[in-house]
């Protein structure tokens, strides 16, 4: 499938100011800080970091929700630099959120949330958008459509209240999909069921899709590339068998390290993560911001330089001087 | 005694219950805990006839989705109950004493926190915020044990090593801490008071992977190195595993499986926990996913048979009868499925 560029980004910085007593500058929250990457249609990927690593601020700075302080975001061949209409913009992309109940208005019945969007963007006649409405339906599988249109948010189970979610995000036919830990907040039994509904909508639509989470064992049913994200930058960018079974930043090797599998056997051993606690991003550490827990640095290197992105596998880049050719 | 606590579960309870079972490897024995709620709609069963026992310095794990009730039968055992109560029954003993014949205030004092201790979730978001971190770990030493302030200091002193916090946030105040290095502060206040149990409801849920691994890490060592029983609540199937010696699995308010950790990751008898374990993704190995598909039922009206049986893949005509708990296996898991039963 090669398919037109989606979306580029490329050396994006998002800033937030603090401000003392609601007046004086106070610094800046560097959320993101020189983040690059391209996406094509129908392409899925992943971004997966700690909370605060700026994988959510990537993410509202996509939709138009944060300021890009610097760097520039392309989307759909169209420059995203606060002179696109709000509009524009919210049509072709679709946001699913992580807590749908939090995400769903509890007084709106089903019918009324999925119209919403489509009466805010003056979207056909009253019969297409009902027509819409119940094709949207259909595919994210809340069958029967007539018993579920009267509803409201309370009475749905939390993985219907999901389906909704991305049932209002397709409405409008967007080309991209923005996913901010879709799953997180649903019991594993339907975990599954949401990723490949997710997955299936994606194929069927040759959506592009970014992927958001915390957890990279579900990536692997999810997306063919993922990023690593620490302290407001990519570390690690490579495809999702290729960064599982040849990983190479330290921070990756950590992570995957941390997250178990279900074995027995886990309670007799310890397991072999870094202590301590991601920079704070007003005052990020100099150099490579994972030596102050990094178990291999490089004494007067990582310390003091940034490493650049360096490919030593085809496809596969690493900010790291552990790779430095 | 035989080694597993599981089997013990048949054995009748000792009448007179020995005020101090030290000899006994028993450490907690629930029989037939029942938990309801009164709601607008009608009762809602969240415990209904839960019973299983655990042996000192074991740990076990509960598992089950969300609203099948794991934080419920906490509760129940440490007796936080909300207002809307309709039914609180059954037997708790720990340690040997039925402590469910205790008054309130009893409990209060001789139990809880003193014996037994509790790690919400996200417990970290409950320490105080105008009192210095230290203070409040000590706090239970000053109220349980009419410890002076500074002894008991002195005591949170060694147990924040313990948990792996530096000695000088003794003095620090809550938002001065990180989310991991809150969620240790409460460990070590719920450590304190040297309880024989400890129950730990997702303790780690709200935290990043690379804290949590680091928290369970600290859990191991405590395991380790003290005489102390953990009940691990999670939902997070992977996570459990790194501190289970036994797994039970709750469905819709009711005890489905109690095996060994063996038995209950890798070949789980109830079809639930087969569904449940299935449905797990994995990062090494590559496995296809499955789903179980419908949702729990009601408690409020639970259904009369099976609670599982709507969504089983392996039902039958019995299974429109509610099914004993049969002892299948070596070990003598405890499974309460038809499947198993022996004609």
């Amino acid at each position: 499938m090669a398919n037109e560029l989606l979306l580029s980004v490329s050396d994006l910085h998002t800033w937030y100011e603090l401000k003392k007593w609601g007046f004086f500058h106070a610094g800046y929250v560097k959320a993101l800080h020189g983040v690059s990457f391209d996406l094509r249609k129908g392409e899925a990927l992943t971004v997966v970091g700690e909370s605060g690593s700026g994988k959510t601020t990537l993410l509202k700075t996509i939709l138009g929700l944060a300021p890009v302080t610097a760097g520039q975001i392309v989307f759909s061949g169209q420059r995203l630099d606060g002179k696109v209409r709000a509009g524009w913009l919210r049509s072709r992309v679709g946001f699913v959120q992580q807590d749908p109940y939090g995400a769903l208005a509890p007084f709106m019945n089903v019918r009324k949330i999925l119209e919403e969007p489509m009466l805010i963007n003056r979207f056909g006649t009253p019969a297409e958008r009902d027509q819409r409405i119940r094709e949207v339906l259909e595919e994210v599988r809340l069958l029967p459509i007539a018993d579920f249109l009267p509803k409201f948010p309370h009475m749905l189970s939390g993985g219907q209240q999901q389906r909704l979610v991305i049932a209002r995000a397709m409405v409008l036919r967007p080309s991209l999909i923005v996913a901010d830990e879709p799953v997180s907040m649903l019991d594993a039994s339907v975990r599954v069921e949401i990723l490949e509904l997710m997955r299936r909508i994606q194929k069927a639509h040759n959506l592009g899709v970014i992927y958001i989470t915390h957890d990279l064992s579900t990536v692997r049913y999810f997306s063919e590339r993922v990023f690593i994200m620490y302290a407001a930058k990519f570390v690690e960018k490579a495809g999702v068998h290729e960064i599982i079974h040849n990983t190479l930043h330290p921070y990756t090797k950590a992570l995957l390290a941390a997250i178990p599998d279900p074995d027995p056997e886990n309670a007799n051993r310890y397991r072999d993560v870094p202590a301590g606690e991601p920079p704070s991003l007003v005052k990020p550490p100099t150099g490579c911001r994972f030596h102050p827990r990094c178990p291999v640095k490089i004494e007067g290197l990582c310390e003091v330089e940034d490493p650049p992105a360096f490919e030593p596998v085809r496809d596969h880049f690493v900010e790291c001087w552990l790779y430095k050719a | 005694m035989t080694d597993h606590t599981i089997a013990d579960r048949t054995q009748p309870t000792p009448a007179a219950a020995p005020a101090k079972g030290k000899g006994d490897g028993t450490l907690l024995r629930v029989k037939d805990l029942c938990l309801h709620f009164r709601t607008t709609r009608g009762v809602l069963q969240a415990v209904d006839k839960v019973s299983f026992s655990m042996d000192r310095r074991r740990s076990i794990t509960i598992i089950g989705e969300s609203g099948c009730g794991k934080t419920s039968l906490a509760r129940a055992i440490l007796r936080l109950l909300p207002r809307n109560v309709h039914t609180y029954t059954g037997e708790v003993y720990l340690d040997g004493t039925d402590v469910m014949k205790l008054s309130d205030e009893w409990f209060r004092q001789q139990v809880r926190w003193v014996k037994a201790s509790m790690v919400s979730q996200a417990a970290m978001n409950a320490l105080n915020p105008v009192l210095r971190v230290g203070y409040q770990v000590a706090e239970p030493l000053m109220i349980h044990h009419r410890m002076s302030k500074t002894e008991a200091l002195g005591r949170a002193r060694e147990v924040f090593r313990l948990v792996g916090v530096p000695e000088d946030f003794l003095h620090r105040y809550a938002f001065e801490l990180s989310g991991g290095m809150r969620q240790r502060a409460i460990l070590a206040m719920s450590l304190i008071t040297k309880p024989d149990l400890i129950v730990l409801d997702e303790p780690t849920s709200a935290l990043d992977m690379l804290t949590q691994a680091n928290i369970f890490n600290a859990l191991k060592d405590i395991k380790n190195q003290l005489e102390v029983g953990f009940i691990l609540i999670t939902h997070d199937i992977s996570t459990s595993s790194d501190l289970a010696d036994e797994v039970l699995v709750m469905y819709a308010g009711q005890l489905v499986e109690h095996s060994l950790s063996a038995t209950g990751y890798r070949k789980p008898l109830h079809p639930y926990a087969r569904g449940l374990m299935a449905s797990v993704p994995t990062l090494r190995e590559d496995k296809k996913l499955e789903f179980i598909p419908g949702q729990p039922p009601s408690l409020i009206n639970p259904p009369t048979g099976c609670r599982f049986a709507a969504r089983c893949p392996q039902r039958f005509d019995r299974c429109d009868r509610d099914p004993p708990t049969f002892e299948v296996g070596d070990h003598q898991e405890l499974v309460k499925c038809w499947l198993h039963a022996k004609d």
